[in-house]
């Protein structure tokens, strides 16, 4: 929709030319959450796509994401094969309520920064063990453990006017073994619960639970863990009020979906092909 | 900034926040839809640089040096591009209002992505279709068969506006540019209750660009209700066009005109608004209690909440209750859902040069909305004209005057063309909704099944106004109480304000809720007595030979004009034994079961309800047909034709048509209640015979013959070996004077009945809640079919509504009445992926009462879905839902397996 209280599109060739940051400024990438809403406490968008950041950089030290990169370029990159768990890259990708439309102008760290349960984006690089490079309005960049950057639904530790450069995707974590569980309430809907295992050479569980939460909560188990193992670490994790509630699925459900699928990634990664 | 559109480059300067969607109807490429504005219903779909794109959600400074392509630009000249092509073979639309993006959407995708529909088509919602001829569109089937002259009734002869909707050349309520337009937004109210001290209205004034503000002190102090009937009586006059009172969330309080929606925007978040908050109340039980807040103090205060109530008994149910071996009694719950029909509310005012006004509304009653603007108003009917062009979908959520009023008063004010077009957010919290109905059902039945007492108790929440409040009541306790023979019923029910967004009309009209209810218990009853549902309900449904009797021993206009609730019993069936069906989904813990449900509906509603059509012979040879009732997707157009095609045998593309315009048709009551065939139809029928009449009498005049040694075919009369061309007779008699004209009015009564029969095969997952149908299968006793693929898609569109009702539509309140999902991203209609195909099957019957056979089929087939999915979940896991929604977080507690 027209975002009528904007006056002014503001396109710097990079972010150190904007230092004029104030209340009434956000900054523009894919646009399809900014756009879909009225915006009455913004008059300015600051054009990220100015910038011009390439998308992806693929080294020996992992996979780094422009904050622009769209959700549909990354949906369409191939992984190496040596990255056993780069399938998510595209299940994460297709986890979202938005059509692959939208995912052709939606970026990855527009969906990071939007922080909502259902974050796909937020799944994904946490899942990963992704760190962010934050690049504030003053003073340098700083990087941070994806896992701690939202801070509950629709909130995260960005400061006013800082910005999330890219993110940065350990290999290590791309050479693991995964598990992907999701459930939405009616078919390719918004996720009620979304959960993904990563189990490296050592055969540790790393679980991390999204979208039934506030915030992302991640477990690691240094050994396989029994099932009994993980329900404990859970209860003891989210407390019962912890569980995201609206109408894409009652707490009570989510909690119940968390501790199933838990199960089901427990079992899984623990079954062929675990670590002796 | 240079852009290039369609292949046209020009320069422009969009605004800076101004998303592409505005950007392109600024410039008049009307084809690109709203339907959300939102980005989750892809109506607005175009190609950027060949990707397809919502345009609602792409800042128009981003389509600047790329390639646009809108569906104005996707045919080469004049050949389509193959998908338009297959859309007009399959005609994969009724209203035609998402057509244009899901063109644009199907058009991009490769093969890869065609293999796997359901994710490609989620972002573009269509409530018409229910996906099953856009599905065929994509597989290249051709639904459409030959208009042959004579052969016209019962063939599948497409929408005469298809092309037009295809190239996004069709004008839809918004699509018109109209010279000095100015733009009006509303302030809605924030509270639930509560009485208006004061509105400063200088902040909103002074905005750059508002031109008025009107409140509750500028409108005339006049009662009336938005809801349309023929009869006003039957709906309460309990609202003012803005009210010193608001009574729910989304009421609206004040209107802002500004020369931009911008303008008006800013002068609504402007204006000063103080509130007394009154205490609110939303339950209707709590509402009817005497310590409740009453809502209104128009004459019926001594009643409290309740607004209506209405009672009956026929035959005694303490006797049928005393005889009965088994008893069941429960209480079943329905929920409150939006229309989402795609085009939202919208009117657009003006003046012309002779002082006439004209409103161009998006309304399935543009008569009664001319009557109520001449009671507002106090015009002279002969001043105003209000009409319809293309109306994009209605369902009952355009039996209402919402938007027309406000921008004629603006008008009045102003002397400036006024245009008000709803958001998506205000159809949920400012339009209206289903009514939410509880049920309580109690039947008596012998051993074998028999029943012996039926006794049903409604309680109806209106919500803050009483439009369609009494006659929904009185649907729910008519048909559906009518569908099984039984000597004891009684049934009662209220109709209750509280400070909930107002009920209004809903395809199904409060039969579909009581329907559920009583569908339900049934199944329970069933299982009580260890009997086969088909079986319990073979033994007591309606047959030809009974009385049809609700729960009032008085007579009604009700009759079988012809029955086939039997043949739809045993389609099912069968089908559901031997049809084809999708295998349980792999892995543990899917539990499957099947349910059916049965459904009978009176043909056109009991209040009056009349149409008017007038044809004439034109000096081509061709006919024109102008009929009052509006087409909102519902394929009346297309029907009317065809009837009047029948008749004269001709086809139907020689028949031209105006519809629903004060000015050009005759009054019609409304398209609505089912009436588009039973009534409008019957004015088409009887105008076209007339019209017969004159043409072969005047044929007999002048040969010296009798007018029945003449026929008419498609572009003649013939008699014996002599032929006239109906050009050179039209020719002839016009030259003499005589005029091949006729006018012909229709009315409803007696008014026959259709059922519908559902069977659901679902696979329910005892740990998610996740439910899969496996199985759909339908029969509709609707008469001769005029228009076959019509039918079949008036029912695949009604199943996808019923599934949505059962399966994911939602409207969640928080306890300050407070909606928080106003929105189609949060308020899910079932997308593609949501839609399983149906077999559609249909009882071989041939009506007595309705034109040349048929029946009235555009609600009928929601009422039983619903029940037959709570019943094959019931059968599934032996656990009763008995309220909808069946969401998996509202169900999966009760599905654990046992230990």
């Amino acid at each position: 929709m027209d975002i009528n209280t904007i006056r002014q599109i503001e396109r710097p060739r990079a972010a150190a030319e904007v230092t004029h940051w104030r209340e009434g400024f956000a900054w523009l990438s894919g646009g399809t959450w900014l756009f879909s809403e009225p915006q009455p406490a913004l008059d300015t968008l600051i054009d990220l796509r100015a910038f011009d950041w390439p998308d992806f950089t693929l080294g020996p030290d992992g996979l780094k994401i422009a904050a622009t990169a769209r959700i549909g370029a990354l949906d369409a990159l191939a992984p190496p094969p040596e990255w056993t768990a780069g399938p998510l890259l595209s299940l994460c990708c297709r986890a979202l309520l938005m059509s692959f439309k939208i995912a052709h102008e939606a970026s990855v760290g527009g969906n990071i920064c939007m922080s909502l349960p259902a974050g796909a984006m937020i799944s994904l690089t946490v899942a990963l063990e992704g760190t962010y490079t934050l690049w504030p309005r003053e003073g340098a960049p700083r990087t941070v453990k994806a896992v701690d950057f939202v801070t509950g639904n629709h909130a995260n530790i960005l400061e006013p006017g800082e910005l999330l450069r890219s993110i940065h995707l350990p290999a290590a974590a791309l050479k693991k073994r995964f598990a992907f569980r999701r459930s939405s309430l009616y078919h390719l809907g918004r996720s009620a619960a979304l959960l993904i295992g990563t189990s490296g050479p050592d055969g540790d569980l790393l679980l991390t639970i999204t979208a039934a939460t506030f915030r992302p909560v991640q477990l690691h188990f240094a050994a396989p863990p029994s099932a009994e193992e993980v329900r404990h670490a859970i209860a003891a994790a989210i407390p019962h009020d912890g569980y995201f509630d609206d109408v894409n699925g009652l707490p009570a459900y989510r909690r119940h979906l968390t501790f199933h699928f838990a199960e089901e990634i427990r079992a899984e990664l623990a079954g062929p092909g675990a670590a002796a | 900034m240079n852009f290039s559109i369609d292949g046209h480059a020009f320069s422009a300067e969009p605004h800076p926040g101004q998303c592409l969607r505005t950007f392109l109807r600024e410039r008049g490429d009307f084809g690109v839809k709203k339907g959300c504005d939102q980005g989750d219903c892809g109506a607005c779909t175009v190609w950027v640089d060949g990707a397809p794109i919502h345009s609602c959600l792409m800042p128009a400074f981003r389509a600047a040096d790329r390639k646009v392509t809108t569906i104005q630009g996707l045919a080469s000249g004049d050949a389509l591009h193959p998908v338009q092509q297959a859309f007009l073979d399959a005609q994969a639309f009724q209203c035609g209002y998402c057509s244009a993006g899901m063109i644009m959407t199907i058009a991009a995708l490769d093969e890869t992505q065609r293999a796997d529909l359901p994710r490609h088509l989620k972002g573009n919602l269509c409530r018409c279709t229910g996906y099953a001829a856009i599905h065929d569109a994509i597989d290249g089937v051709v639904n459409v068969s030959d208009d042959i002259a004579g052969n016209a009734c019962g063939a599948s002869l497409p929408n005469p506006f298809g092309p037009g909707i295809v190239t996004g050349h069709a004008r839809y309520t918004m699509d018109l540019d109209v010279a000095g337009l100015t733009h009006l937004k509303v302030l809605r109210a924030p509270h639930a209750h509560a009485r208006i001290r004061s509105i400063d209205k200088a902040p909103a004034l002074a905005v750059p660009g508002v031109l008025a503000v009107f409140t509750w002190e500028d409108v005339p102090r006049r009662l009336y209700s938005t809801a349309t009937h023929e009869d006003h009586l039957v709906d309460p006059d309990d609202t003012y066009m803005l009210d010193d009172v608001v009574r729910f969330v989304g009421q609206r309080v004040a209107a802002v005109v500004g020369e931009s929606e911008a303008a008006a925007e800013a002068g609504c978040r402007a204006l000063t608004v103080e509130y007394e908050v009154l205490p609110a109340v939303f339950d209707p039980e709590l509402a009817m209690a005497p310590q409740a807040p009453v809502l209104h103090h128009k004459g019926g205060e001594a009643h409290g909440n309740v607004f209506a109530e209405i009672r009956g008994e026929v035959g005694s149910i303490a006797e049928g209750f005393a005889e009965a071996d088994a008893i069941h009694e429960r209480t079943y719950t329905t929920s409150r859902v939006q229309h989402v029909h795609l085009e939202t509310h919208g009117s657009i005012a003006w003046k012309s040069d002779d002082g006439r006004i004209h409103v161009r509304t998006s309304s399935q009653a543009p008569f009664i909305a001319h009557e109520k603007l001449c009671h507002l108003f106090g015009f002279i009917p002969a001043d105003l004209h209000v009409f319809t062009e293309r109306v994009g979908g209605g369902f009952g959520g355009k039996q209402e005057m919402l938007t027309e009023d406000l921008c004629v008063l603006a008008l009045l004010k102003l002397g400036r063309p006024v245009k008000w077009e709803y958001t998506r957010e205000e159809q949920f919290i400012g339009a209206s909704t289903r009514h939410q109905m509880t049920t309580r059902v109690k039947l008596g039945a012998k051993a074998d099944g028999t029943l012996t007492a039926i006794e049903i108790r409604v309680v109806s929440n209106t919500g803050a106004y009483g439009g369609h409040g009494s006659e929904t009541l009185a649907a729910s306790l008519s048909s559906p109480m009518s569908a099984y023979r039984c000597a004891n019923k009684k049934g009662e029910g209220f109709v209750v304000y509280t400070n909930m967004v107002p009920g209004g009309g809903f395809r199904g009209y409060g039969a579909s809720q009581s329907t559920f209810a009583i569908e339900c218990a049934m199944d329970d009853l069933a299982k009580l007595l260890g009997i086969d549902p088909f079986t319990l309900r073979r033994r007591n449904m309606v047959t030809a030979d009974d009385w049809i009797e609700a729960i009032w021993s008085g007579v009604s206009d009700v009759e079988f004009g012809s029955y086939g609730l039997d043949q739809c019993m045993d389609l099912v069936e069968e089908a559901l034994a031997t049809g084809p069906r999708r295998p349980v989904p792999a892995g543990e813990h899917w539990a499957e079961g099947t349910g059916i449900a049965l459904a009978m509906l009176e043909s056109g509603p009991p209040t009056e309800h009349r149409s008017g059509a007038v044809m004439e012979l034109l000096p081509d040879g061709r006919y024109h047909l102008a009929v009052g009732s509006t087409e909102m997707g519902n394929g009346s157009v297309t029907s009317h034709r065809q009837l009047a095609a029948s008749v004269l045998g001709a086809r139907a593309q020689d028949i031209d048509i105006i519809n629903a315009d004060t000015d050009k048709a005759p009054f019609d009551t409304g398209t609505f209640a089912s009436t588009g065939t039973v009534v409008a139809g019957q004015a088409v029928m009887l105008t076209a015979t007339a019209l017969r009449q004159n043409i072969l009498s005047y044929v007999a005049r002048i040969t010296a013959t009798k007018p029945d040694d003449w026929a008419l075919e498609a572009d003649a009369v013939v008699g014996g070996n002599a032929r006239i061309s109906l050009v050179e007779l039209h020719a002839k008699g016009t030259a003499a004077g005589h005029r091949f004209l006729a006018k012909r009015k229709a009315y409803l009564s007696p008014r026959t009945v259709a059922f519908n029969v559902q069977g659901i095969r679902l696979a329910v997952h005892r740990i998610t809640g996740d439910i899969e149908i496996l199985q759909s299968v339908h029969a509709a006793d609707i008469g001769r079919l005029i228009n076959p693929m019509q039918c079949r898609g008036q029912i695949n569109g009604s199943i996808a509504m019923g599934l949505g009702w059962a399966l994911t539509e939602h409207m969640d309140y928080d306890d300050t009445g407070h909606l928080k999902n106003a929105a189609l991203r949060n308020y899910r209609i079932p997308s593609f992926a949501d839609v399983p195909r149906t077999q559609i099957l249909f009882a071989d019957t041939y009506d007595t009462i309705g034109p040349l056979g048929a029946k009235a089929q555009g609600e009928c087939a929601i009422n039983p879905i619903a029940p037959a999915i709570s019943n094959a979940l019931f059968d599934a896991t032996g656990v009763r839902f008995a309220s909808l929604p069946f969401t998996p977080d509202r169900i999966f507690d009760q599905l654990q397996p046992r230990p």
